[in-house]
């Protein structure tokens, strides 16, 4: 099936949703909340699909040596699609290959924006938030404008948010695993003790889990593998798209609260007696 | 002279810029980076930057990330 049909009859109020509800951040304003990561993409057909389903404007991508980077293809679907650029420091250990990798983006893609994270365990790709702290307060004063991947510790992220963050991004559960939001309490208290965006970051591995992180207050949701490596990314991505705009109408229009009993939603006055 | 370019030991004839090495080692790509011994190399200095011995390249490219 193809988007067009699956998104018929939903696209004109999804899209009037989404364009009153504006996202901010780092002083630019979009209309998607969905941020998309390119990493694990099958194809550059299964990109630019999954782009466009998603109706993200925002998608990070890294650096790597030339010999082994995806060319220029990639760039060229990208430009096609019209969406901002977000370099990633992937794979860096420290604050100072972290700032350094950052530097490098700056100069090959012209902008100052990057996703900031700094992996401390190789098993889990948990952050080392030590160097983050450390990279994230030099990146700030050099002028960038830092999303920070982190864990899921309010403290952590007010501190990074103190620090001069445009965005805070804890993460659900480990990159790639699929395994959701462990710690919704902690996301939740994330989002009331900075003023900044709340991003969920990694973790997501399917709709619910993204419409959850919105239903938790969080400002956007940043996914890759969820959509790059599902068996249809085109229609993950729609999925995830719609699950944001969900999770995010729930949280506005104010969940009822939960109950230990039943609550009749039947009035029982005029009962009849049978 | 002798350097080292994404790791890898590299042979280069004397007066050899930054601009020189991207050329050979990027066709086509017009977003990519270079640093040299743990510094970025602006755009900007590409032409007037020399390389010497021993230095250490990283010429980067953009690839898919998450």
């Amino acid at each position: 099936m193809s988007e067009d049909a699956l998104t018929a009859d939903l696209a004109p109020a999804l899209a009037r949703e989404e364009a009153g509800d504006p996202f901010t951040v780092g002083g630019e304003t979009f209309t998607s909340r969905l941020l998309l990561g390119t990493g694990g993409v099958p194809s550059l057909e299964a990109l630019e699909a999954s782009v466009r389903a998603s109706g993200t404007q925002l998608v990070t991508v890294a650096l790597r040596r030339v010999e082994a980077s995806a060319g220029s293809a990639m760039m060229a679907v990208l430009d096609r699609c019209g969406v901002r650029l977000l370099p990633n420091t992937a794979g860096c250990r420290t604050a100072r290959e972290a700032v350094l990798t950052a530097r490098l983006a700056r100069e090959a893609f012209g902008t100052n924006w990057v996703k900031l994270e700094v992996i401390g365990d190789e098993h889990t790709l948990l952050p080392d938030v030590v160097e983050l702290l450390d990279a994230a307060e030099q990146l700030v004063a050099e002028g960038f404008v830092v999303l920070a991947y982190t864990t899921d510790d309010p403290v952590l992220g007010r501190r990074l948010a103190d620090a001069g963050c445009a965005a805070v991004m804890p993460l659900g559960s480990p990159i790639g695993s699929g395994l959701g939001i462990r710690n919704p309490h902690n996301i939740a208290l994330l989002r009331e003790a900075v003023s900044v965006p709340v991003v969920l970051d990694a973790g997501i591995g399917t709709a619910s889990d993204a419409a959850q992180a919105m239903e938790l207050g969080c400002d956007a949701v940043l996914l890759a593998s969820a959509v790059t490596r599902a068996r249809d990314p085109e229609r993950m991505a729609l999925a995830m798209r719609q699950a944001v705009e969900g999770g995010r109408l729930a949280k506005l229009a104010g969940r009822i609260p939960r109950r230990w009993h039943a609550e009749a939603s039947t009035s029982f006055a005029g009962l009849p007696e049978l | 002279m002798q350097v080292t370019v994404n790791g890898v030991p590299a042979q280069l004839a004397e007066d050899v810029t930054v601009a020189d090495l991207v050329a050979a080692r990027v066709g086509g790509h017009d977003r990519v980076a270079v640093a040299r011994n743990g510094d970025v190399v602006p755009r900007s200095s590409w032409e007037q930057t020399r390389l010497a011995d021993g230095d250490a390249l990283e010429v980067l490219a953009p690839t898919a990330g998450g």
